[in-house]
């Protein structure tokens, strides 16, 4: 099925200004049905098991089920993803749990500046350096 | 025709598609195009934050040539990528990214990527040019850049590029829809970054059920950077150069760390492992077959003689690799935290970047430093990067160039193609093979600094014909009519003789490429009558391309989507024909000329005329720059 919803823990996002399992999906795969207010994976076998409906669900209400051509049943992997880092939860078929938790990102959310910090040099269209260069190279760029 | 309300956005730099490439572009050309009172815009077909081939993240960043330390040069990474290629490659593209890469990493750091350090706050290399990183996050944070460099009022995300507005031989900007309300646009520029990825779908998976879509690449790369270009009759290159990668079976999680970090062998089911076994074959593709490391192509051969000699299945033998490394523990509690620590590493490898692979694991009971996995070749996919080099033809930097390649490779502007006002950046552009998302991001900022010189310098000066527009509108429009008109006439939509719905229209393309063009069920295998047939069999498919039916918007994209994979796999299909060798024999083998020869020691290049529709196959030199 790859990404299903269960319908118990989708709300539709009505609180939200847009679906975040549509909005997110770069396949195009989910839809919300207005008139239930849930929402389904429309093509799963399109699915790519990116997780990332699971990872912006705010109800949680995403999950995966592995391809069924050729996965046996019964394994889960669920992430939970904060600002800074994501945890990993694990279930083997044969009930083994492990669990791993890896950072995600070093800087605040949104703080992303374009150059940087590095200075901006040329003001030259023609050179070949870019924005951010020499001082980006954090050493001499290679001219011919 | 469909009540579409048409949007015209005016621009001066549009770049089409969202993914790496696209990111770098806007980084760049946001701050050239403020220099000189220019407007970017960019478009994607989903949503930037997590939209290209780095959507779900990535374990590793594949190319960094680290010139700081001064442990490699551009003249390494050239003749890595050359030897790689089986010589054919584009020097002076490929030296030009591997300029500005590090660079690019160094932004990635600054911006909030984690990147591995070791204890003396130096990078962890998995390999000579690859780097660990906790990637996860990875294309939101080079998202978050770009957005904040260009501003989210300039970013149309959930709109679909069909292809391209021409004005005579300059490209006036782009066409496209709107998959989530019944909107047309046109985008008006005057100049064009294309960066609309790869092709993955043209060959039939190995698994065509639900698993369909757990593609190696993802499954929105439909070939759209590859239609955009020749449909605008640029020169293209490598068109026959398809990239088959070696993963983990099925699910295909990523080797690359098994292989380079962890130093894992691959053995059959006898334990013999085919990199020793098979080495004398080596010998027949020299001198590429002798070089270190031996070339991904070959690497693949071997495997594949070895599957075909009924000796798999093929294993990583990661339970040898990991307990190889605890060993060097000096005492049992040091080898207890070295176990806990690989075991970690080895999961957030796939966690990162395959999710579906530790699915897989678990779903198997499979420990890996317990029991080894399957390896396996996946099918054909069309990329710039990595093994791959399809894509448009471009002009290198002048400063790279030559005596001897001056007239050849270079006309003017970087990165721009044979169309004047097209540039073309990762997957879009081809021989610059091994750029992967680091140096894909960097050929973006190289393209659109190189796009807003261009707008600067030529002042293009474009006419946008109404009629014309209004035809494309009308065209591209067409399935959802079609399926009004028609879709009464049988009980069940899906099954109607007036249209094709996209994914049949797909799984048609896809049985042809497989069986006739060298696919899985194959054995990657092909040769001149094969092709012939394969051609008249696209004949018909092209013919049938003008039924395809769409219920919806989402359909109406996926019909597109197809019309662009049928386009790279027109041309794959041309050059494979053209091209009367074999040099690349663990990509495709054409069993009718089984040797590789000197005199096509040449790019096999090709475009369409965009009048007449005609093909035409083009030799170009190679030629070295160092």
């Amino acid at each position: 099925m790859p990404s299903y919803v269960i319908p118990d823990k989708c709300d539709g996002c009505k609180a939200l200004d847009k679906t975040a399992c549509q909005h997110i999906c770069p396949n195009d795969l989910m839809v919300l049905n207005k008139d239930l207010m849930k929402a389904y994976n429309c093509e799963p076998e399109m699915c790519w098991e990116c997780y990332n409906c699971v990872k912006i669900c705010p109800t949680q209400a995403i999950e995966v089920r592995g391809y069924a051509d050729f996965v046996p049943m019964g394994a889960t992997v669920s992430p939970m993803r904060s600002t800074d880092s994501i945890m990993w939860t694990v279930k083997f078929r044969n009930g083994t749990l492990k669990r791993f938790k890896f950072p995600i990102r070093t800087t605040a959310e949104g703080s992303a500046v374009p150059d940087g910090g590095y200075e901006t040099g040329t003001e030259d269209l023609k050179s070949p350096l870019l924005f951010t260069e020499p001082g980006s190279c954090e050493t001499e760029f290679q001219a011919k | 025709m469909a009540n579409f309300e048409t949007i015209e956005v005016s621009t001066d730099l549009l770049i089409v598609g969202g993914g790496m490439a696209a990111c770098g572009a806007a980084v760049e050309g946001a701050y050239w195009a403020k220099k000189n009172n220019l407007k970017v815009t960019m478009v994607d077909k989903a949503a930037v934050d997590r939209s290209g081939a780095v959507a779900m993240g990535l374990s590793a960043i594949n190319q960094y040539v680290d010139l700081k330390s001064g442990k490699n040069t551009l003249e390494d990474y050239v003749a890595y990528v050359r030897n790689d290629l089986m010589g054919v490659t584009r020097e002076d593209l490929v030296a030009n990214i591997a300029r500005h890469v590090d660079s690019t990493v160094h932004l990635f750091e600054k911006w909030g990527l984690p990147i591995w350090k070791d204890a003396d706050g130096n990078y962890v290399h998995e390999g000579r040019w690859q780097l660990m990183i906790n990637g996860e996050s990875y294309k939101v944070v080079v998202a978050e850049a770009a957005k904040n460099a260009i501003g989210n009022d300039n970013i149309y995300e959930r709109v679909f590029i069909v292809g391209p507005i021409m004005d005579g031989d300059k490209c006036a900007g782009a066409v496209g829809f709107s998959v989530r309300e019944n909107k047309f646009y046109i985008f008006k520029a005057k100049a064009t970054i294309v960066a609309l990825g790869g092709a993955v779908h043209v060959f039939k998976p190995r698994s065509a059920g639900e698993g369909l879509g757990r593609a190696w690449y993802p499954p929105w790369n439909s070939g759209s950077s590859a239609y955009f270009t020749l449909k605008a009759g640029a020169e293209m290159t490598c068109q026959e150069v398809r990239f088959i990668p070696v993963r983990f079976k099925d699910a295909y999680g990523p080797v690359g760390a098994w292989f380079l970090l962890f130093k894992s062998r691959a053995t059959n089911a006898k334990g013999e492992a085919y990199m020793q076994t098979r080495r004398d074959e080596l010998e027949k593709w020299v001198p590429y077959g002798k070089v270190k490391p031996v070339p991904a192509n070959l690497r693949n051969w071997l495997m594949l003689l070895d599957v075909m000699d009924g000796l798999g299945p093929i294993y990583m033998r990661t339970e040898e690799a990991i307990k190889k490394i605890a060993d060097e523990s000096p005492d049992a509690k040091a080898y207890k935290k070295k176990m806990k620590e690989l075991e970690s590493e080895a999961w957030e490898d796939f966690l990162d970047m395959t999710i579906s692979q530790a699915i897989l694991w678990a779903a198997t009971n499979t420990a890996p430093e317990e029991r080894s996995s399957e390896i396996a070749a996946a099918e054909p996919y069309f990329i710039g990067s990595h093994s791959g080099a399809s894509g448009a033809w471009l002009s290198g930097p002048e400063d790279l160039q030559t005596d001897a390649t001056k007239s050849d490779y270079f006309w003017g502007y970087e990165c721009m193609s044979t169309v004047k006002g097209i540039f073309c950046a990762g997957d879009a552009s081809g021989a610059s093979s091994h750029k992967f998302s680091s140096g894909s991001h960097a050929e973006g900022r190289i393209a659109a600094k190189s796009a807003v010189r261009y707008i600067v310098e030529e002042k293009p000066s474009l006419n946008y014909d109404a009629a014309a527009l209004e035809a494309m509108k009308a065209e591209i429009l067409k399935p959802l009519d079609l399926f009004e008109e028609h879709k009464d006439g049988s009980s069940d939509p899906e099954i109607n003789p007036n249209y094709i719905k996209p994914k049949m229209f797909m799984f048609r393309l896809q049985k042809m490429m497989d069986e006739y063009v060298g696919g899985v069920t194959a054995q990657f295998s092909t040769n001149k009558s094969l092709l012939t047939k394969g051609m008249e069999l696209m004949t018909f498919l092209k013919e049938d391309s003008a039924n395809l039916a769409a219920a919806d918007l989402h359909e109406l994209m996926r019909c597109w989507e197809n019309i662009h994979r049928m386009w790279q796999a027109e041309a794959h299909m041309r050059t494979i024909l053209f091209r009367e060798e074999t040099r690349w024999p663990g990509y495709y083998f054409r069993s009718d000329t089984p040797t590789m020869k000197d005199e096509w020691k040449v790019f096999a290049n090709c475009k369409v005329d965009p009048k007449t529709g005609e093909w035409e196959m083009i030799k170009r030199p190679i030629h070295a720059i160092y």
